[in-house]
């Protein structure tokens, strides 16, 4: 603990670095112009203008293994993890930070499993969202929309917190102490407007186009500090006694250690079941499901399932970050003078490499904020365009007026997460993303059971996923921060009727599979009345020179058939 | 004629997908079972096991998916040619560079 004093004594005046400021801005511009000329990327002079969701929301589904690398890359990576993640490791250890690489581990056996099979139904029924699938498998309206809502309201926190990175990077830039509040927040409204603009004129072409770059930014930040850093601090046996030294002194308020540096026997349950849990709920985002179906072939996700861990590697060693913080003294100081551990990896950088390379590292950061807005909001407008408008308001909307609904609402949307991060308070919008996160999990046995069966019963899914969000909101409340005494404390809880601390989406999650599992059986016997399904086994397997189902109807329509009638 | 109940591949060997689920199923649990690995030692470049092992788990879960990636191809392949290899006039109709390679 040798550096503190050291960089305390520089802490309170926040000047503005102006190099690593203007390596930001230019990396800004030059990503705003790709977004705009994105409108235009791989589009078929017919298709100028992106007027249907498969162009603007989909990006024509066409993307191939590199695109789709770095677009889930910069989709599922997000800035908030790149802030939040080290921040937590810095701040307790272990179990709150390092339990992210686990996670984004057994992440892809289960995408390889899964994601095939959603992009086959979804490919042959033109499928654009989780709802629609849900919705045309089971025949039911209510369920589809309940899928719909839950994945909306899962993901506007999911938006704001990508403010919530870009507002750490510029805080630590030193922008946002401006006199009053318009003018502190000025930069990140500008920013905000440049996406919505560029995302509103480009569709999903926009952030795809820009994750190349982002991605390629984060890689070298990562990289080179991870190459540097460990060494200039006395090596990684001595980054982690720093640790070590300052997770077992005692927090004066709650009276245990400060956090951990390997966990012990009572936290193993949380530890995995917070992986395993938050692996299972990501590709049930609406934002990751995006990413998926725009890519242009079944195998594609496979691929990539194969190289996306590649990411993971990275994010442990941003999370080592944290630590390297800790033993490098780093000091998360915010405009407003106060310590934000959310600040810990931006400062890191911004205290230990020269202007022009933080600069590149933050503005990496930053653009990788915009990225996943991007993208979340072009899926929460599909949701809402799909399964809110037409199966409910305008069943007989055309194609073009679904994208205009959909461009419309995209802007809706991130004025929506603007004002969530600019009018409440950080904290809301942490407790919202948590709550989604319980949330979107509750989609799973929906969507994941209807990928192999028609064996659950639809009102019986719907029971299950309204007594996982109920469980999983009440357990959520009831977790209590030992040091403010606020709600929505943390994201672990006992087991009901046990001791066992585990992650409440899980919990939750078991009770939704229990109850489907249980009210199937019961309404199978008193032959309670399902809906209709308009998949079949077939549409499981399809792969790209597979047909449409659209395409085969017309056929049937228009062709009699006979033994020698062609496939398409 | 085709319609949306024609079969789109052949009946599956389990062969293949118990071996594929079992790599999967070892590419989810290993890195779960925290009592494995919650230690200090042995440490790899001063970092300890707790933290190496996890990260060690990205290269292990990649390569595993490979190999059940070239395993699940395979049979699907297969799968898919048993039915195009039915009607090898529509087949041919419909992916022309296919149907040489079909021997």
């Amino acid at each position: 603990m040798t550096g503190i004093s050291v960089a305390a004594a520089a802490a309170p005046a926040k000047p503005i670095d102006w190099i690593a400021l203007t390596v930001v801005i230019v990396i800004f511009a030059l990503v705003a112009v790709m977004g705009f000329l994105a409108a235009r990327w791989r589009v078929k002079p017919a298709d100028r203008g992106l007027k249907t969701l498969d162009e603007w929301g989909l990006a024509g589904r066409g993307f191939g293994n590199w695109i789709t690398w770095f677009l889930l890359g910069g989709d599922l990576y997000t800035a908030y993890t790149f802030i939040a993640v080290p921040a937590a490791m810095w701040g307790t250890g272990a179990i709150t930070g390092f339990f992210a690489v686990p996670y984004t581990v057994v992440l892809y056996p289960i995408v390889f499993l899964l994601m095939a099979r959603l992009w086959s139904v979804s490919h042959r029924h033109g499928f654009v969202t989780p709802a629609d699938f849900v919705g045309g498998r089971y025949g039911s309206r209510s369920l589809s929309v309940a899928v719909a809502v839950t994945g909306i309201v899962a993901t506007m926190p999911y938006i704001a917190l990508q403010l919530v990175g870009l507002k750490a990077v510029l805080s630590v830039l030193g922008l946002g102490s401006g006199t009053n509040a318009f003018m502190a927040d000025l930069p990140l409204i500008i920013a905000f407007v440049v996406l919505a603009a560029y995302t509103y004129t480009a569709g999903l072409r926009a952030p795809a186009s820009i994750a190349v770059v982002k991605d390629l930014l984060i890689y070298i930040a990562v990289i080179v500090a991870i190459v540097w850093l460990p060494s200039h601090f006395g090596g990684w046996g001595q980054i982690f006694d720093a640790a070590s030294t300052k997770m077992s002194a005692t927090n004066p308020v709650t009276k245990a250690a400060v956090g951990t540096i390997i966990p012990g026997a009572t936290s193993f349950n949380a530890y995995w079941t917070l992986a395993l849990g938050s692996a299972m709920a990501l590709f049930m985002y609406p934002h990751s499901i995006t990413g998926v179906l725009a890519t242009k072939s079944r195998n594609t996700i496979r691929r990539n399932a194969v190289v996306l861990p590649l990411y993971s590697l990275m994010l442990g060693f941003l999370a080592l970050l944290g630590y390297v913080a800790i033993k490098a003294g780093t000091v998360p100081v915010g405009v407003d003078g106060k310590i934000n551990p959310q600040l810990v990896v931006p400062q890191l950088f911004l205290d230990n490499f020269p202007s022009w390379f933080a600069g590149i590292a933050l503005a990496a950061i930053a653009v990788g904020a915009l990225v996943p807005a991007a993208i979340m909001s072009i899926a929460a407008s599909n949701l809402f365009t799909r399964n809110i408008y037409r199966d409910l308001i305008k069943p007989d909307a055309t194609p073009a007026q679904e994208a205009r609904v959909s461009k419309v609402t995209s802007l809706v949307v991130k004025v929506g997460a603007l004002a969530f991060v600019l009018l409440m308070d950080q904290s809301a919008a942490i407790n919202m993303q948590l709550l989604g996160g319980i949330w979107i999990l509750q989609t799973f046995p929906s969507i994941v059971a209807g990928l192999y069966t028609r064996w659950f019963h639809r009102l019986a899914l719907f029971i299950g996923w309204a007594a996982g969000i109920v469980y999983g909101t009440w357990a959520a409340y009831n977790v209590v921060n030992p040091v403010t005494h606020a709600h929505f404390g943390g994201s672990i809880a006992t087991i009901p009727f046990t001791n066992i601390p585990v992650y409440i989406a899980v919990t939750a999650f078991a009770i939704n599979a229990i109850v489907s599992v249980v009210l199937t059986l019961i309404f199978r016997a008193v032959k309670v009345k399902d809906g209709v399904d308009s998949t079949t086994v077939s549409d499981y397997g399809a792969d790209e020179t597979d047909p449409k189902v659209a395409d085969l109807e017309k056929e049937i329509s228009w062709l009699e058939p006979g033994p020698d009638a062609p496939i398409r | 004629m085709s319609t949306s109940e024609t079969p789109t591949r052949g009946p599956a060997r389990p062969g293949p997908y118990v071996v594929s689920g079992i790599l999967l199923a070892v590419g989810i649990v290993m890195p779960l079972v925290v009592p494995l690995y919650a230690r200090e030692d042995p440490r790899l470049f001063e970092i300890p096991f707790f933290y190496w092992y996890q990260m060690l788990w990205v290269f292990i879960d990649a390569f595993l998916l490979w190999i059940v990636y070239a395993i699940v191809t395979r049979e699907d392949r297969r799968r898919r040619e048993s039915v195009r290899g039915l009607g090898a006039s529509r087949a041919a109709d419909a992916r022309p560079g296919e149907a040489g390679d079909r021997k």
